[in-house]
């Protein structure tokens, strides 16, 4: 056999073992991180570079947000730093939502690879973590400034040794000072172990570098993504969504152009910066842009430089999509989840019968801050706590399939168990199940958004941040589905409460959500009556809206 | 009348039932064709096949320990009892909306698997307990007689009920159960606090619903398969192999048939571990690759790893998040969709992938001629040489090597431009990386360094990829043992009567009460004992205790042992220094200042069981007389290589063999490569040993012995 068709072998066997790699990494991660954000929800990201600052693999997590910002932000730090300044036990850190990943809140953390004494390559990961200063996660900043501490792109630590005024400084700026610190050790770690393993994959194939192993992913990759793209009609759609925004509604728009080799996204025409924090980092918009066009068109290729790199995103500066400093950015999700609907929605222009109808888009979380009740008759044993919970509405009917009752799209990331939650802090949840009558009538129906009602023990009063959309702006259905159900928040006793910013919760009062629904696919006369029937008899659907919405009588 | 000294194993697999009989310290084993409709039809036939062989009466068997695919098979293909959930009212959906993310992030066609009971099946209650066990909303009986009468019209053999926090505080599912119980006498009930008294109530729920589910089927088909042995004459009691590699009675296994899911697999790491205990190996890779998957499992002081969750019923590809968490004590392995039958592809980057999708027995791979075209892996291996197309499996089926070559041209080869050899050379290396890969990262969550392992290797594929497993791993030794094709019911006869009870129960460290620690563990140990003494009254029962620890604010907790001494007199400072021990050799550094939690403890009681007999290693000795030489390739080198070939049956102990050498038998051969020597045992294991490592590595455990 030649040493070429060998090589073809170990090449195929080392690309497998990287993306292997990147995935230990981020269990790495899963297993030492502090923060809920990270631990149970998989708010992370983890990836490994060459010298270039290449991404050649990323572990898929459930954070599609971080897939090229990450990208991006090693090239920063490899600019900020400088190389002649890296050594073996490097440590590099920042949260510059601009230099990362986004948001204050995104911590990402690099270091250099070092083997046989020469610099191979980097390791970089990213994570949520459960406070960074400032007004706490929330909508109602009206800078970064007031957003928390920034710490620009340095060193975490020098050639093993921890910078412990950083580490003062972080302690002395944020809410859970010991979760915080913590998950910059777990992430720190995360970097070792994969070095680690690349150490060992480079000894056992005798190798120098990774160059070799680099072009190959990156050419298979390229090419891959480029044959797909190039299986398009070339053409040219737009489309547009509009949603709550903060005070005043938001217009996403798009225009998809589709060329031989790349495809261009651009968002020119989309609302300007917000007052308040729901504006979206340039990095933020790429990653979701990217995403629902990587969904559509080349799902199964990886994500490194290469496979990112046809797909060419921008937005106007100055618009809510290519936010600047000092524009406060802590929500940006809220408003960055609802790109990949926009995207799909232009795309079915050109892929008919590929992309699903609109979902809920933005996770519904919140965040809670409890303490005892004012007045001085609060029991002995009330105490305060913060508490942040990720959850979901429906997703939007497919083609062919139904959407999906109660979970994330496009973002991937977990749920808490209510019963772990309850651990947490004097929270207690009544009720979280699904919301009948909320997923779009359709040929396919949406997905269902949920119930919930969330209280406290007696005694206590909270503060609720809200970070809900489609309020006033519900997913539309697409090819005569019909729209799901809008989100509401209220209180028990009827109090209409805002979808975004911190409210007050009287104590004894009990806060009412209604997360919204996907929308549905297709005319809802051509659905199959054996689904309606199942739909009925679950309670998916009640009998009355089966009659109204499908014609549907229930047999008696 | 029976004889202690005869005890059979039975293990009913998806394709065949193998019952292994032991009789005065000899083994004797039969594979029969398993029969859906009717079990213990091939059991029966099993029992005479085997009697008839070994010349022993079946009257003599004096106890049968049996492990089963049956409540696996009934959760997968969702045919079990018509059942219904009870549940916290404002939590009807909790196994339906599971973690409300999607296991894969690209497809945009992803289909979840469908809840265990249907949404008209969960009925809810009016009840509420809280996080520190206190009622936050009493249960009223009325509303149970209420709920107990709709249950009687909609026809329910089975019932899980399953209350928020009820790991803490069981009243109101107990209440359920005590008014169900006399208004629903011919339904079977099960609770999730005593099936998995664990916090997290997607698996907890999940768990109970299992239970539920297959509970009255595999009651049926336990009282059936007694009945059937008494009519032959067999009156020795029958005990099950549960999921977490020890035996329970036959009653605690109807109660809680959930815990004999994975029975299978968890007996061929027992065999794995007894197989240690022989050659007193404390660290050993225990490696079982069969037709359509590979499971590989850590065995540490010669007792497998157990796990407190795992997935059963995948529904995408083996993958992680697509199936049904079950919570309750099991053996802790990775299972992936590796095998002889996986199929080989190439994808978009042009990579070649294979599996999980298998070609099964019918078609089975290209070269049983028997209109398989895709290329599995068993093609690949045959045209590299590995097996004999005429002498496999023992002759019986003739392979057509010309079949395996059109169909990797076809399908790999000429995507990839590569010859034939090179493609199966890329399928087999991915499927061997594939592996290796899933043993790296089960080897990093379990905080291990594979160098020094010992690897065992059992199951019909396995010997073939043994040797290039341990090349990538960095194994230098291997191990495969006699009967490997019946590893599991044989691991049966090796276990011992075992229960894990488990609870979830908070504790801070500073907030550490001792009183309460020493009460909630003497309560475990009460219960695990119980049950094994209901298997043997009298036997001496040893008792292992564990927390689950974790700095406060982290999500997962590590296991932490406790001697005996820190379960009768617990203190926060041994408690700290243990869990810091165990976090640093994790995770490497402990982190400072912080507080420390437990989450949840575990007792488990088991019989000692017989050590085997120590065999004493031979490597150094004459050369074995090959009968033949076949050309074999040679991964490691790149090309075809002369390799001597001997069976299996005319090498003695005592004698050696330098690879490149193929060592045939029946069902598989044993490839042993280039740079390694296999030498015979006097147990008639193989030992199989790198002599000219690749890369400097430390000696394992059998050198440094030597």
């Amino acid at each position: 056999m030649s040493t070429e068709a060998l090589s073809a072998v170990s090449n195929q066997v080392m690309w497998n073992r990287l993306i292997s790699v990147v995935e230990e990494q981020a269990q790495t991660l899963v297993r030492t991180a502090f923060s809920t954000s990270v631990r149970e929800a998989g708010d992370l990201s983890a990836g490994v570079y060459d010298l270039d600052g290449n991404m050649l693999a990323q572990a898929v997590t459930g954070t599609p947000g971080h897939v090229n910002a990450m990208a991006e932000s090693v090239k920063h730090f490899m600019r900020e730093i400088g190389t002649d300044n890296m050594f073996d036990g490097d440590v590099y850190i920042t949260n510059d939502p601009w230099m990362g990943t986004g948001h204050l809140h995104d911590i990402t953390v690099v270091s250099p690879s070092f083997f046989k004494g020469k610099m191979v390559g980097y390791f970089a990961c990213t994570a949520h973590v459960v406070d960074i200063g400032g007004r706490g996660f929330g909508a109602d900043a009206n800078s970064v400034y007031e957003e928390g501490l920034c710490i620009p792109i340095m060193k975490f630590a020098e050639r093993g040794a921890v910078d412990m005024g950083l580490v003062k400084i972080v302690r002395n700026n944020v809410r859970e000072a010991d979760q915080v610190v913590g998950d910059i050790y777990a992430l720190a770690a995360c970097n070792e172990i994969g070095h680690r393993r690349l150490v060992e994959m480079l000894e056992e194939f005798g190798l120098e570098t990774l160059e070799p192993i680099a072009e190959f992913i990156l050419e298979n990759s390229y090419r891959a993504t480029v044959e797909r793209i190039a299986a398009l009609p070339r053409k040219s759609v737009t489309n547009d969504m509009t949603i709550d925004g903060y005070s005043e509604p938001i217009r996403l728009c798009v225009r998809l152009d589709i060329e031989e080799d790349h495809i261009r996204a651009d968002f020119s025409g989309t609302s300007g910066i917000d007052k308040k924090a729901i504006n979206v980092p340039h990095v933020y918009t790429m990653a979701y842009a990217c995403y629902a066009l990587k969904c559509a068109i080349a799902p199964e290729i990886p994500n490194n430089a290469a496979s990112l790199s046809p797909f060419r995103i921008s937005a106007p500066e100055g618009s809510i999509l290519n936010a600047e400093h000092p524009a406060p950015v802590a929500l940006r999700h809220v408003i960055g989840h609802m790109i990949p609907d926009t995207v799909l929605g232009a795309l079915h222009d050109i892929l008919p019968g590929t992309v699903p109808a609109e979902g809920a888009g933005s996770l519904c979380n919140f965040q809670l801050s409890i303490r005892p009740q004012s007045g001085g008759n609060a029991p002995a044993d009330a105490r305060r706590a913060e508490v942040l919970m990720f959850n979901c509405g429906g997703s939007g009917a497919r083609p062919s399939l139904d959407g999906m009752n109660a979970t994330a799209f496009p973002s991937g990331v977990m749920t808490m168990p209510i019963e772990a939650t309850e651990h947490t802090g004097p929270v207690i949840i009544w009720r979280k199940e699904l919301r009948p009558d909320s997923g779009g009538a359709g040929k396919f129906r949406g997905g269902l958004g949920q119930y919930m009602e969330i209280g406290t023990t007696e005694g206590h009063e909270f503060d609720f941040s809200a970070m809900f959309d489609r309020v006033r702006h519900p997913a539309r259905g697409r090819e005569g589905g019909l729209e799901g159900g809008a989100t509401r928040f209220e209180l028990d006793d009827g109090t209409v409460m805002r979808g975004k910013g911190k409210q007050a919760i009287p104590p004894g009062r009990i806060a009412f959500l209604a997360l919204p629904g996907g929308a549905g696919y297709g005319d809802p006369k051509e659905r199959d009556p054996d689904l309606i029937a199942r739909d009925v008899a679950g309670g998916y659907i009640s009998a009355d809206a089966a009659e109204r919405d499908y014609g549907y009588k229930a047999k008696s | 009348m029976s004889d202690p000294k005869v005890r059979l194993g039975v293990d009913i697999g998806g394709t065949f039932t193998d019952v292994v009989l032991e009789h005065h310290g000899a083994l004797t084993t039969v594979k029969v064709l398993t029969t859906y409709d009717a079990p213990e039809r091939a059991i029966l036939d099993g029992i005479g096949q085997v009697c008839t062989q070994a010349e022993v009466d079946a009257s003599k068997i004096s106890s049968i320990i049996h492990g089963t695919t049956l409540a696996t098979n009934a959760l997968i293909e969702r045919n079990g009892a018509k059942t219904a959930l009870i549940t916290t009212k404002g939590f009807r959906d909790v196994i339906e909306m599971r973690t409300e993310s999607r296991f894969e992030q690209y497809d945009l066609n992803l289909k979840l698997p469908d809840a265990l009971i249907d949404r008209e099946h969960r009925y809810v209650l009016d009840e509420r307990m809280g996080a520190s066990g206190q009622v936050l909303k009493a249960l009223k009986p009325a509303e149970v007689e209420a709920l107990a009468e709709e249950i009687k019209a909609g026809g329910y053999e089975s019932l899980a009920i399953g209350l928020i926090h009820s790991y803490l505080n069981p009243a109101h599912e107990i209440m359920v159960r005590d008014i169900f119980a006399k208004a629903l006498p011919n339904v079977t009930l099960s609770l999730s606090s005593e099936v998995s008294p664990q916090m997290r109530e997607y698996e907890r729920f999940n768990t109970v619903c299992a239970n539920a589910y297959v509970k009255p089927r595999m009651r049926a088909y336990l009282t059936r398969l007694t009945e059937k042995l008494a009519g032959i004459g067999i009156s020795a009691p029958v005990f099950l192999m549960h999921s977490g590699g020890g035996i329970i009675s036959l009653d605690s296994a109807s109660e809680f048939p959930v815990r004999l899911v994975e029975s299978g697999p968890a007996g061929g790491a027992i065999f794995a571990a007894h197989v240690a205990a022989k050659y007193g190996l404390d660290k050993v890779l225990s490696f079982d690759m069969g037709g359509t998957t590979a499971k590989i499992c850590l065995i540490k002081a010669q007792n497998p790893k157990t796990a407190r969750v795992f997935e059963v019923a995948r529904t995408y590809r083996f993958k992680k998040g697509s199936g049904m968490p079950i919570s309750i004590p099991v053996i802790e392995m990775v299972e992936i969709g590796a095998g002889g039958g996986s199929l080989a592809s190439v994808d978009a980057m042009r990579q070649i992938r294979v599996g999980p999708e298998s070609a099964g027995s019918e078609p089975g791979p290209a070269c049983y001629d028997r209109g398989g075209e895709r290329p599995a892996v068993t093609d690949a291996d045959l045209v590299l040489g590995r097996l004999d197309p005429d002498n496999f499996a023992g002759g019986t089926i003739q392979l057509s090597s010309s079949a395996s070559e059109r169909a990797l041209d076809a399908h790999v080869g000429q995507v990839l431009q590569l010859d034939t050899t090179t493609a199966a050379f890329g399928v087999s290396e991915v499927v061997d990386e594939n592996m290796a890969n899933a043993a790296r990262v089960h080897a990093v969550e379990s905080g291990e360094d594979l160098s020094g392992y010992v690897m065992i290797a059992f199951g019909g594929a396995a010997p073939l990829h043994a040797g290039r497993l341990c090349e990538k791993l960095g194994i230098r030794q291997m191990l495969v043992p006699p009967g490997a094709g019946v590893g599991s019911a044989i691991g049966f006869l090796k276990a011992p009567f075992s229960f894990e009870a488990t609870r979830s129960v908070y504790t801070r460290l500073t907030e550490f009460s001792p009183p309460q620690v020493k009460e909630v563990l003497a309560e475990l140990k009460a219960e695990a004992g119980d049950f094994v003494r209901s298997c043997v009254a009298d036997a001496p029962v040893h008792y292992e205790f564990r927390a689950y620890m974790r700095y406060v604010g982290q999500g997962w907790e590590i296991p932490v042992d406790l001697a005996e001494d820190e379960a009768d007199a617990p203190t926060a400072e041994r408690y700290q220094a243990q869990f810091e021990a165990a976090y640093a050799n994790l995770f490497g550094r402990i982190v400072d200042g912080l507080d420390i939690e437990i989450t949840s403890w575990a007792v488990k009681g088991s019989t000692a069981v017989p050590q085997p007999e120590k065999v004493s290693v031979a490597t150094a000795g004459t050369a074995a007389r090959a009968d033949g030489a076949r050309r074999l390739f040679d991964p490691a080198s790149g090309r075809f290589v002369d390799a001597r070939t001997v069976e299996r049956d005319a090498f003695e102990p005592g004698q050696t063999m330098d690879g490149p050498a193929l060592i045939t038998e029946r069902e598989t051969s044993i490839i042993v490569p280039a740079g390694f020597q296999a030498s015979m045992q006097s147990d008639g294991c193989l030992l199989v040993t790198q002599t000219t490592p690749a890369r400097a590595v430390e000696p394992s455990q059998m050198e440094r012995s030597a």
